[in-house]
């Protein structure tokens, strides 16, 4: 087939896969915050500290899928702990001691991260099996990137069902809107707020473990890519899961595009869609007016 | 005593907008809580609920100190809230929405005549059986509360505390929410706590009449007693 076409198509599910992955760390931020009110800032160093703990478990076990599986577990049973210590004892602080808290973690975790692992890149390999490209109707796909894709429209699934299909997921819904009224139903929302926030760590946790392959593992990864998810909860609207995900899939597509096409531009192009956005629709895309 | 609050004191930041106000209510009693605008009667209620702190004072509700205790142990005590502006979930269905206020999601003994299912419920409020998959956004102001209030009585709460919901409904609707009130209170026989100011409606339903002035109880007595005394009203609620 025609090369160019191909690289078109290479660069689109690149930018796509890109994109899951943002809307993973994306979700986790964005729910946490709608039904918590808190600006979670740690969130982009504990999606880089699942990056670590699959490094880890890699190096002890080599198995890729171990560290795929147990990594955001780990990265989930951290959230919950950072939850329950730290900001449980904070709430209703104000949202300047919130950030200042998470802001605090956020450089905590990355100051263990270079004590434990050092600052340089580490490397991880990915099982032959999702190594290369496969040839589907001619054209050839790199098959990792379409395993994230995969592996986070499942994790997408997953989420929908339990959002709409469980009682849990309307509590959690339900909170976002009004967590006061939640709570005077007889609904334990501390409880609530735990499991959410270990949920969103796990997400993050998956993020980062599927961006580990590609990006390596190393401290600025949290800045690098938390910085993209953190303009793409603000642009797709604070607390709005549909607005998370258009716009990281936009964003995926941009930047992957936006390299080939205007490289010069490309690192700043998301800030100009955003700007846009919050110009025109100052809450964002799917944002709901307080 | 069903409920009984002695003493409390609740600020907003500086402003100390309950002041050591005291009240309570005996089983199976409709009692109003009346008062002009920004009295405290919306936070008293709130206090009631654990959904603001009090800095002293005493809720005590059947017989068990619930002093400061987050709304959700509040409500499992068996106190159920009817905010004001409703405050339905609007992504939720009817359905959800009711679903909710089940206490631990599951009602333990439906068949039980006096334990409240989503189909009595919908027997007393045909219009919510109706729009039983509409999302709680586009229901009209009447069936909000409608729905606010069977959401409340899901949970099988043995004190309702009702704020203001007549405000802003139509006449028809203000007479039908009235008649649901005294149902629930005389042939179901929850107690009630309500906070209304159309005055002809609170004092229909109610046996037992609080007027709060800043902060503070500054009357109480029987309906009758209130209807006869033209000077307290018109110290308490004529504007
Ligand atoms: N969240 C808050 N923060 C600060 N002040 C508040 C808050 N809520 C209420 N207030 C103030 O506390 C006082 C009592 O308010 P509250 O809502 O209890 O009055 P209310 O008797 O219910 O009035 P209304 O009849 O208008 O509903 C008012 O002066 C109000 O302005
Ligand atoms: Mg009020």
């Amino acid at each position: 087939m025609d090369p160019t076409t191909s690289m078109y198509v290479a660069q689109g599910i690149h930018g796509i896969a890109y994109g899951m992955v943002l809307f993973l760390i994306a979700s986790g931020l964005t729910i946490i915050f709608g039904m918590m009110g808190i600006l979670n800032l740690a969130h982009a160093a504990i999606f880089m500290l699942s990056g670590y703990f699959c490094y880890q478990i890699i190096f002890l076990t080599g198995s890729f899928w171990a560290g795929l599986v147990l990594a955001p577990i780990g990265t989930a049973i951290f959230g919950i702990f950072l939850e329950r210590v730290f900001m449980r004892s904070i709430r209703g602080a104000g949202h300047l001691g919130e950030l200042i808290l998470t802001l605090g973690i956020s450089l905590v975790i990355l100051g263990l991260v270079k004590i434990f692992w050092g600052t340089q890149s580490l490397p991880m390999q990915v099982p032959d099996i999702l190594q290369g490209m496969v040839n589907l109707g001619g054209l050839d796909y790199p098959i990792y990137r379409l395993f994230i894709i995969g592996m986070s429209l499942v994790v997408l699934i997953l989420m929908v069902l339990l959002l709409y299909k469980t009682r849990l997921g309307k509590i959690v819904r339900a909170a976002v809107s009004d967590r006061d009224m939640v709570n005077a139903l007889g609904i334990n929302i501390p409880l609530v707020f735990m499991l959410v926030f270990g949920a969103g760590c796990w997400l993050a946790g998956i993020a980062g473990v599927a961006i580990a392959p590609i990006l390596t593992v190393f401290p600025g990864l949290a800045d690098q890519v938390g910085m993209d998810a953190f303009i793409v909860v603000v642009t797709g609207g604070f607390g709005s899961l549909a607005g998370a995900f258009v716009v990281s899939i936009i964003f995926g597509l941009l930047s992957s595009y936006g390299v080939q096409f205007i490289s010069q531009l490309a690192p700043v192009l998301m800030v100009i869609f955003m700007a846009i956005v919050l110009s025109i629709r100052p809450n964002g895309l799917f944002g709901v007016k307080e | 005593m069903l409920l009984e609050i002695k003493d409390l004191n609740t600020f907003y930041g500086e402003s100390h907008v309950l002041q050591g106000l005291s009240l309570n209510i005996a089983k199976g009693e409709l009692v109003a809580l009346l008062g002009r605008n920004g009295m405290g009667k919306s936070t008293t209620l709130k206090t009631i609920m654990g959904l603001v702190k009090s800095k002293s004072g005493h809720v005590i509700f059947e017989g068990t100190d619930i002093t400061g205790l987050p709304p959700y142990k509040a409500a499992r005590a068996g106190i159920g809230y009817v905010p004001e502006d409703r405050r339905i979930f609007p992504q939720l269905s009817v359905y959800d929405n009711l679903l909710l206020g089940i206490k631990g999601g599951k009602i333990k003994n439906p068949n039980d005549p006096n334990v409240w299912t989503i189909d009595r419920i919908y027997s007393h409020f045909p219009k919510l059986k109706e729009r039983c998959n509409q999302q709680g956004r586009f229901l009209s102001g009447g069936e909000q509360q409608m729905l606010a209030i069977g959401r409340s009585l899901m949970g099988n709460p043995r004190l309702l505390l009702v704020d203001e919901p007549t405000e802003g409904l139509a006449p028809i609707m203000v007479q039908e929410v009235r008649n649901v009130l005294e149902e629930i209170n005389k042939k179901a026989g929850v107690s009630i706590l309500l906070v209304e100011h159309n005055l002809k409606v609170a004092l229909s339903l109610a046996h037992r009449v609080y007027l709060m002035g800043k902060a503070h109880i500054g009357y109480q007595g029987s309906v009758e007693e209130l209807r006869n005394n033209n000077e307290v009203r018109a110290k308490y609620l004529e504007v």
